[in-house]
């Protein structure tokens, strides 16, 4: 990787700098070669689809983190309008590492709350590369809950390497945190919609991660344990991470196979990264579609089958 | 289906394999040679320097449950392999051995059990299981000893020892997180008490669910209580971990912990919580 893009798009983004080349040369010089063009074109699609219609767990795990990809506050910018951010967790600080606040969905009010990694270096250290520590979780919580007061759904974005693993994390209770969510969230009565829009890392990713409905962008990950921890404990060996990544099964199509999500939110071809716009155009029709559905459960419904939901999950032998 | 078990054995048979000579064994926090039968007798904690030994499942049955009897339950339930996980063993074959080794079904054993005669849904975990891994085994049978303590208006009370989720059943295994949370928040509102006992050591998917989300919370002295582990911690920051840090000491100087309880008192403060929250 290059910082741009990934290893396996190289030959797919060569062939598109030459096109468009041939385009501008053609232009300047005024000079007929169309078909020649027409031809790499079709090479072009050709080879795109040889390079995303089979792509590894490991690759995946390379598009979640691509450089280029939408995050949180891409998603926030582009899906709603009228954002008003808010901070803190009124006891001890505001995590950066995490985005919340009120905003307009279609032009009705919702929560969003998203983890931000940040883009460049200085932003990346400002997010804190989108990891939470306690009061984040906190922050998180504390918005949810405003937002059930006033009756407004919950929309949350995860995107996360994981919790922050550091002293003061531990000193400020960052299992604790993590469990208070997991046990109000599953009785915060307003809708909850999860998007799992790049990395989905064990507990930092569902301490945010209980709701109604969990949705999980094509080419994002989710998983008990990030493929450089499982390869680092299991193999003892951190090169073994795609190994890792392939056994923890850790893609959208194997968990909406054991019920874990409830839809694969499609990518533009390439990934989210090639098409801002249209990749949060279609995550926000899936996501008014879903409130629509929601809104016609009364809350005793709604907390009854998120309940039921997660009760159901797990797979075991019971022996007579 | 309902598994009946009454739990025989002494301490001592539990220990007599890892002892040298059967006789004596070395404490792991100050070097002293203890005689065995002395140890017993205080509940496997060292007098010279209070060290806490590991204990199994089954010896907490012993000491906290009236006569060491528990009915237990669901020792039927017993794992899948979801992924078809292999790493340098088959996930199948990590479990035999466990079970070989233990004598377990897998890392927690449920059940109802009384103590000091009052009736609770009693849980405790077993480090020599996977480390006390949460797969959906784990999950399923806590979740349904709070179920059972719902459905019988009696206490809970859970011994946690656990390294966190485990890693073989990947995503369904931190799934149990969200499971076992989801329904202590029904058995808290229904006011029915819940107790957590964490023992050494107790991190990661387990405390940052069920264990850290007790009406109380007690723990013995000098256990690793924690979130993430903390060589993990010491990577990321690149810098010494502080004495003691990630203790049961400094769990309650951070206020996470109720109570540190010796294990010789550990029963008693038990059943006056009991009394004080029924
Ligand atoms: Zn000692």
């Amino acid at each position: 990787m290059n910082g741009q893009f990934l290893d396996f798009e190289r030959p797919v983004i060569e062939l598109e700098r030459k096109i468009k080349d041939m385009k501008d040369f053609a232009k300047d010089k005024n000079v007929e070669i169309s078909r020649e063009i027409e031809a790499l074109e079709e090479t072009l699609k050709k080879l795109q689809k040889d390079v995303y219609s089979n792509l590894s767990p490991w690759q995946r795990v390379q598009l979640a983190r691509h450089p280029q990809r939408p995050h949180s506050l891409d998603y926030i910018n582009l899906m709603t309008t009228d954002f008003v951010e808010l901070h803190g967790d009124r006891a001890f600080a505001d995590d950066k590492a995490v985005v919340g606040g009120f905003a307009k969905l279609d032009g009705e009010p919702v929560v969003i709350i998203g983890q931000e990694k940040g883009k460049d270096t200085k932003q990346k250290l400002f997010r804190n590369f989108g990891m939470m520590h306690p009061e984040g979780y906190r922050k998180a919580l504390r918005l949810m809950l405003l937002s059930a007061k006033f009756d407004k759904a919950i929309i949350i974005l995860i995107d996360t390497p994981g919790a922050y693993p550091g002293i003061g994390a531990e000193e400020r209770g960052q299992a604790e945190a993590i469990a208070k969510n997991l046990k109000e969230m599953s009785r915060i009565p307003v809708p909850i919609i999860i998007n799992i829009v790049g990395e989905g890392a064990s507990g930092g990713a569902l301490g945010i991660g209980v709701g109604d409905k969990i949705f999980m962008l094509e080419n994002s990950w989710y998983s008990v344990i990030s493929p450089e921890g499982c390869a680092s404990i299991l193999w003892r060996d951190v090169s073994k991470s795609p190994q890792a990544a392939e056994a923890l099964k850790l893609t959208a199509p194997h968990l909406l196979e054991i019920g874990v999500i409830d839809k694969i939110i499609p990518e533009p071809l390439g990934g989210a990264h090639r098409d801002y716009l249209k990749q949060a155009q279609i995550l926000k029709e899936e996501i008014l579609f879903a409130l629509k559905e929601l809104k016609g459960l009364s809350k005793e419904q709604l907390l009854e089958k998120r309940i039921e939901k997660f009760r159901k999950m797990g797979q075991f032998i019971e022996e007579i | 289906m309902e598994w009946f078990r009454k739990v025989k054995e002494g301490l001592i048979s539990q220990k007599k394999k890892e002892i040298p000579d059967g006789l004596w064994t070395k404490c792991e926090g100050c070097g002293e040679i203890i005689y065995m039968k002395e140890l017993e007798k205080d509940f496997w904690v060292c007098k010279s320097c209070g060290f806490h030994f590991k204990l199994k499942s089954r010896d907490y049955i012993n000491i906290l449950l009236d006569k060491g009897n528990l009915e237990e339950y669901d020792k039927n339930l017993t794992s899948a392999d979801p992924l078809k996980f292999k790493d340098s063993k088959r996930y199948p074959d990590r479990v035999k051995n466990s079970k070989k080794k233990t004598g377990l079904s897998d890392a927690v054993i449920t059940g109802i059990g009384k103590i000091n005669r009052m009736e609770v849904s009693f849980g405790v975990m077993d480090f020599g299981f996977i480390g006390g891994s949460m797969g959906s085994v784990v999950g399923e049978k806590v979740a349904r000893a709070i179920e059972r303590s719902a459905e019988r208006k009696i206490p809970l009370v859970i011994v946690s020892c656990s390294g966190g989720a485990r890693m073989q059943e990947g995503i369904l295994s931190l799934m149990q997180m969200a499971k076992t949370s989801a329904l202590l928040a029904r058995l808290s509102d229904l006011r029915i008490p819940y107790i957590s006992v964490l023992t050494n050591p107790t991190t990661a998917g387990v405390m940052a669910s069920y264990a850290s989300l007790g009406d109380v919370i007690i723990a013995e002295p000098k256990a690793l209580l924690g979130f993430a582990g903390p060589r993990v911690i010491q990577q990321t920051i690149g810098q010494k971990l502080p004495e003691g840090f990630q203790s049961s000491e400094f769990f309650l100087e951070h206020g996470f912990l109720d109570v540190i309880a010796e294990r010789k008192d550990l029963k008693r403060i038990i059943s006056l919580m009991l009394e004080y929250l029924s």
